[in-house]
């Protein structure tokens, strides 16, 4: 039975548990040693219910899509506690299995009990990133992975920390299976001295405010977020409806892979039924059921964002995902790029709430994350592997155009500068540019992709590339039209390749002085083209990021009556 | 009297021009208020001054905290500029480093202070080891200036990859640029700002020369007027690193201008602690639409490396560090469809203002529950600008809003959106201490601004401060701070290099040319300095690592020759700055330089703050009455005071008022304010 609390002490208990999560974060971002958490801030931190892992707070600066996964994460360690039956003060469960905790195999999920006066009282965990833990490739981005052990190395959840005591044989266990052991052991240290961080901040604000205030709090704010969301499900219409899309292929066959949802709104409760969508396949574009569930949370957030980060926002919604589905694989399928594949789910449930509710969903993001890798060794041996992420145009609103070379929207990760690059790996970027004509037209217009063109140093390299959107281009909404695909394309003696794949490919040598091309996806555009200001147009021309040609072609011929 | 050595400090802010006057010989200071003038802030400065002083060949230095570099960003009122750049990267402005401007929701787009078509592309590049791949085509480099001119541009920066680790190409065409269009407005990145990261260059170099002909042309109007009633000595401009500079640098860089009133008000704060006895302090002002908090730590203020004006609007630059939450007094308190308290984003700012302003706002604010509290005196608001506050109407907004919604009465929901403001406030003031690895209980509360000293009490107790300060004048703290700072110049160069076999002679140099352009600015002031210092920061990380640590170098500098460092010494400052940011060393790890940082600072002389203190008073002649203020659940009589009437060594125990003409300190039950030799009035807990 859960004690009352008052309204006052509730807003202020709301504001200083959001604030040890984020803390939380702060911690790990400044110790952290690889740049995927230091600086893209691909990680995330938060408290959980004790019996179900449900959310309770999470961090406001980590990754999105941690959001709704992390609880899988808990639970799982709730699970796995339980069957040892052991759990007491001071354990600290690690894992990255993907299967169980969501994601892929490169995040790594810690998950530490917290106890006041002896008994369980919530869970903490932290999830981060890792540069590389071990499998075919470095980075652990496999476009041609047909399962798991050819992803990564794979931890179950095991007790990294005994009673406070740390595990050393674990880590022992860990550092030998990555390629970057340094790095490794700073991220682990960076997420150990996160959770110690919450605990201590735990014990502070239960000694003020006393362990059945808090848990009280804890429960009225998940409450208050399920009100919060059926509020806003209320003000939009009943009925039903669908949206589809496709991924390229899994980088295996060649064949697109449907994705499909169906949304239903009826009172104050939604459905998002993703029965059609494409069945299990070979390569590593499955995702595992707890990511597909989770990415159902981040596309809701994206449509109200001021709802909180807590598990009670959920209870109104109800998730179909298809047994048999490429969005439930069991293990070992690999799902090391689950981020192209919940980047086309957040796409259809754009796609279909934007029927619902045109005023408040944008158009369709770029939708690719574009994971390039180069590598190769200097003249000294030394092996060297640049690996990033690319940006892409974000979609048009009611409000403004799309944002142009925006991040992915399950992810805030920045894009390491250029000169960064350079100065760390032998490579010369000879274009960082806006891609013309990329950006869906509209009222308000998609924002632009990018165009990357990177000509290697050293006197070789290999490639590789894990994109998408190469064969179907990112969608316009109310009336707006669909952005420019992706293309990637590489210089061999002969001249430029694009991949048979579209933007998938595997071990692509390459000789000094060669280059690799990437066209990044606009965003698409939002409302009738024939709605955009002339002047608008006259001044992305005037730019050049419409061409003279595509301008007249889509917007008609007057914005060439406008003087700037 | 007649002197000439009057020292005047003026911070314009968006709605006051606050003075300060300091008379060197006798120590005596004064201030005046009166409204900032626009678009024209010199109108206001002048007539401020005016107030105080009659003849400005008494003045020996004017120094100047402004707004006018951020308005012009924030309000996108910059010059017409343009770009010339590496072949493929006209877009690196417009493309930022791939961020968004809110994490949720997907909206919003950017424009970048230069339009894509004054963004022209020459071929050129250097390399990023600074071998030099494409030499500069200097044809291309005056056809790209020459269409700039044509187009109307008033001012060009040169942006060009790598420039950094070389400069030579960026240099040549910076020279044939000028050859061609003289113009004061004419930039390099590596000029402004030689630090590795194309982005924060580039975006720095940008936004200063947008702000050159505008910036430059206000200071020069305000050096002329200045000149035109007499005045012989220095004109210098705050910083946002809490120096001052000449206004010749301020003309050349005024994008080190972006925090420049906000930094005086930290650099007088941390001053003013510090005499107080009190040097670790947190400051907050509390403004219309936000509290500002600053950490002081043994009364240094801590800088940040760079700040983000707006999306996308990057300035890196050394910064005092000042970290903003959207509660101000005129945040709007409001309850969400899930039955929670919320105070803020959304202000009603000082236009329309809150509820009890009358004009025109209906949603209540911290400070229309501070007004219903009786906190605020609805018959004398401060400012000066209203006759008198609604309270009534405050209160029905309260029942209305929050009230009703929480099944609270006026008084109790009044009081509620006191404890969640107080409660916001109290979690950035522990947050900037824990972020730095203090503990914030160690800290005193600095109030500033006209708001603030009505929440120390709340501050104290949230966070557990012994106790509060409220500075004798903290509505004038900014004005205040621009007559203490010091002359402050900063440097930075891009180094990159492992620290086993680190070039030490080329280290060294950078160090010594540094040091000579420091000095050289610092000798070319006509102002006097108690002395120079000389710092140099190292900014290190074992390699693979992206965030560094700072390391201070124990590098003397003797008669302006920097003694050079050795290996070892650069080797154990690490070290013993690893480990005490991250608690242990990695054991076999490379260690890496990244970045040069030099500080030379000219300190000038302090003045006596005791002249501040008030000169005689009664307790008995400062009392003005009582009045009735909630706290808690109920009523208590409450005494009014005149706070600038009170002595030396007056207690007045709480409950308790005191007020001035822009500021109001609340003395909260249980309380007691003292007054020190300095006039400040220090808050602690009553002892029983």
């Amino acid at each position: 039975m859960t004690q009352d609390i008052d309204p006052i002490t509730l807003a202020v208990l709301a504001g200083r548990m959001e604030q040890i999560a984020d803390e939380m974060d702060a911690t790990l971002f400044r110790a952290a040693f690889n740049p995927i958490i230091a600086e893209a801030h691909d990680a995330s931190h938060g408290l959980y219910h004790a019996v179900s892992g449900d959310t309770l707070v999470q961090g406001k600066s980590g990754l999105p899509i941690f959001v709704g996964v992390m609880s899988f994460a808990v639970k799982a360690v709730i699970d796995k506690a339980a069957e040892n039956g052991d759990l007491e003060d001071g354990d600290i469960y690690i894992f990255n299995d993907a299967h169980l905790g969501g994601t892929h195999l490169s995040d790594m999920r810690l998950v530490r009990p917290y106890f006041h006066d002896g008994k369980l009282f919530c869970y903490l965990a932290s999830v981060g990133h890792w540069h590389d833990v071990g499998g075919a490739v470095p980075g652990n981005y496999n476009p041609a992975a047909t399962d798991a052990f050819q992803e990564a190395f794979v931890l179950p959840p095991v007790r990294l920390a005994k009673a406070g005591t740390i595990q050393t044989d674990i880590i022992d266990i860990l550092m030998r299976n990555t390629r970057l052991p340094q790095s490794a052991q700073g991220d682990l240290n960076g997420q150990l001295g996160a959770l110690d961080l919450g605990v201590k901040r735990l014990d502070e604000l239960l000694a003020e405010y006393g362990a059945d205030t808090v848990r009280a709090a804890l429960d009225a704010l998940g409450d208050r977020a399920e009100v919060l969301m059926r509020s806003e499900l209320t003000d939009l219409p009943d009925g039903r409806w669908e949206a589809e899309d496709f991924l390229d292929n899994d980088g295996i066959t060649d064949v697109p892979l449907k994705i499909k949802v169906a949304l239903e709104i009826s009172g104050d409760t939604m459905t998002l039924d993703f029965a059609g969508t494409a069945d299990r396949c070979a390569g590593p574009v499955n995702i595992a059921l707890p990511t597909a569930v989770a990415t159902a949370y981040v596309a809701i957030k994206h449509i109200f964002p001021s709802l909180p980060a807590n598990a009670g926002v959920m209870r109104p919604i109800k998730v179909n995902i298809p047994d048999g589905s490429l969005l439930s694989a069991p293990f070992p399928a690999p799902v090391g790029g689950y981020t192209e594949t919940i980047l086309r789910m957040i796409d259809v449930i754009f796609a279909a709430a934007s029927q619902a509710a045109p005023d408040r969903v944008v158009a369709n993001a770029y939708g690719t994350i574009n994971a390039l890798s180069i590598s190769g060794k200097r003249a000294n041996g030394q092996p060297w592997v640049m690996f990033s992420f690319y940006g892409g145009g974000h979609g048009g609103s009611i409000e403004t155009d799309g944002l142009n070379h925006g991040n992915a929207p399950i992810s805030t990760a920045t894009i390491p500068p250029m000169e960064i690059l350079e100065a760390a790996y032998p490579v010369m970027f000879k274009q960082w540019a806006l891609r013309p004509d990329s950006a869906g037209a509209g009222m308000h217009r998609g924002g632009m992709g990018a165009t990357y063109e990177i000509e290697v140093l050293e006197e070789s390299a290999t490639a590789f590339l894990f994109g998408e959107r190469g064969r179907f281009a990112p969608k316009g909404a109310a009336g707006g039209g669909d952005a420019a695909m992706n293309v990637f394309a590489y210089e061999q003696d002969d001249g430029w390749h694009n991949p048979p794949m579209a933007s998938k490919m595997v071990g692509i040598k390459l000789q000094r002085g060669q280059s690799v091309r990437l066209d990044t996806p606009g965003g698409g555009g939002y409302g009738p083209a024939a709605d955009r200001a002339p002047a608008d147009v006259a001044r992305d021309v005037a730019g050049g990021l419409l061409s003279d040609a595509y301008a007249t072609e889509t917007y008609g011929p007057a914005w060439k009556e406008v003087s700037l | 009297m007649t002197s000439s050595n009057r020292m005047i400090g003026v911070d314009v802010g968006g709605t006051f021009t606050d003075i300060f006057v300091l008379d060197e010989a006798t120590g005596i200071a004064e201030v005046a208020k009166v409204p900032t003038t626009r678009p024209d802030q010199s109108g206001g400065f002048l007539s401020g001054i005016s107030q105080r002083v009659d003849d400005l060949s008494t003045v020996s230095v004017v120094v100047h905290g402004t707004t006018a570099g951020t308005n012009a960003l924030l309000e996108r009122k910059g010059a017409k500029i343009g770009v010339i750049t590496t072949m493929g990267l006209r877009d690196v402005l417009e493309m930022r480093r791939r961020d968004r401007p809110r994490t949720w929701g997907l909206r919003g787009d950017f424009t970048p202070v230069v339009d894509r078509a004054l963004r022209l592309e020459v071929p050129e590049r250097t390399l990023a080891d600074g071998t030099i791949r494409t030499p500069v085509d200097l044809d291309a480099v005056r056809q790209a200036a020459q269409q700039l001119i044509d187009d109307g541009c008033l001012a060009c920066a040169i942006l060009f990859a790598n420039s950094y680790a070389n400069a030579e190409n960026e240099r040549l065409a910076v020279e044939a640029v000028r050859a061609m269009w003289p113009n004061a407005h004419v930039s390099a990145s590596s000029e402004i700002l030689p630090e590795i990261r194309e982005f924060e260059r580039f975006s720095t170099t940008a936004l200063n020369a947008y702000l050159q002909p505008e910036v430059s042309g206000y200071l020069a109007r305000l050096e002329t007027a200045l000149k035109d009633g007499g005045f012989a000595g220095e004109f210098m401009i705050v910083q946002s690193n809490g120096g001052v500079m000449d206004v010749d640098t301020a003309a050349k860089l005024p994008v080190r201008t972006a925090l420049s009133g906000p930094a005086a008000g930290v650099i007088a704060a941390g001053y003013i602690a510090q005499a107080a006895g009190y040097p670790d302090v947190i400051t907050g002002d509390m403004g219309g639409t936000s509290f500002d908090v600053s950490l002081i730590a043994k009364g240094k203020s801590m800088l940040s490396p760079q700040t983000s004006i707006d999306f996308g609007m990057v300035v890196r630059s050394p910064m005092i560090e000042i970290t903003t939450i959207g509660a101000g007094g005129g945040s709007i308190a409001w309850v969400d469809k899930g039955g929670l308290l919320n105070i803020g984003p959304e202000s009603a700012g000082s236009t329309p203002g809150p509820v009890a302003y009358g004009q025109g706002n209906t949603r209540p604010t911290v400070t229309d529950a501070n007004v219903v509290l009786g906190r605020i005196d609805p018959d004398n608001p401060i400012g000066g600008k209203l006759d008198r506050l609604d309270v009534e109407a405050a209160k029905a907004a309260i029942l209305e809003h929050v009230g009703n919604p929480l099944n609270l009465d006026a008084l109790q929901a009044a009081e509620a959106i006191l404890r969640v403001a107080n409660s916001r406030m109290a979690g950035a003031l522990r947050l900037v201490s824990i972020e730095r690895g203090f503990d914030p209980k160690r800290f005193a509360f600095m109030p500033f601004g006209g708001g603030g000293a009505l929440h120390s009490g709340a501050m104290m107790d949230e966070v557990g401060l012994a106790r509060s300060i409220v500075p004798r004048y903290p509505g004038v703290t900014s004005a205040m701070g621009c007559v203490i700072a010091d002359m402050r110049q900063d440097f930075v160069q891009t180094i990159n290099a492992t620290l086993a076999g680190i070039d030490l002679p080329n280290l060294t140099g950078f160090m010594q040319s540094h040091v000579d352009s420091g000095l050289a600015t610092l000798d070319a002031a006509r102002t006097h300095f108690e002395g120079r210092d000389t710092e140099f920061t190292l900014d290190m990380a074992y390699l693979g690592q992206t965030h560094t640590v700072a390391v201070t170098l124990p590098v003397s500098v003797v008669d302006g020759k920097v003694i050079p460092p050795t290996e070892a010494s650069i080797g154990i400052a690490f070290d013993d700055a690893y480990r005490a940011t991250y608690g242990r060393l990695l054991k076999n790890g490379t260690r890496r330089i990244i970045n040069l940082r030099s500080a030379i600072t000219g300190r000038r002389p302090r003045f006596d703050l005791a002249t501040l203190a008030p000169k005689g008073g009664s307790v008995e002649a400062a009392f003005k009455g009582v009045r009735q203020v909630h706290f808690g659940d109920s009523w208590h009589e409450t005494k009014l005071y005149n706070r600038l009437e009170l002595p030396v060594g007056a207690e007045i125990a709480g409950p308790a008022i005191l007020e001035q003409p822009d500021t109001t300190v609340l003395i909260e039950p249980g309380l007691v304010g003292k007054v020190d030799a300095y006039g400040n009035t220090l808050i602690e807990r009553a002892t029983t």
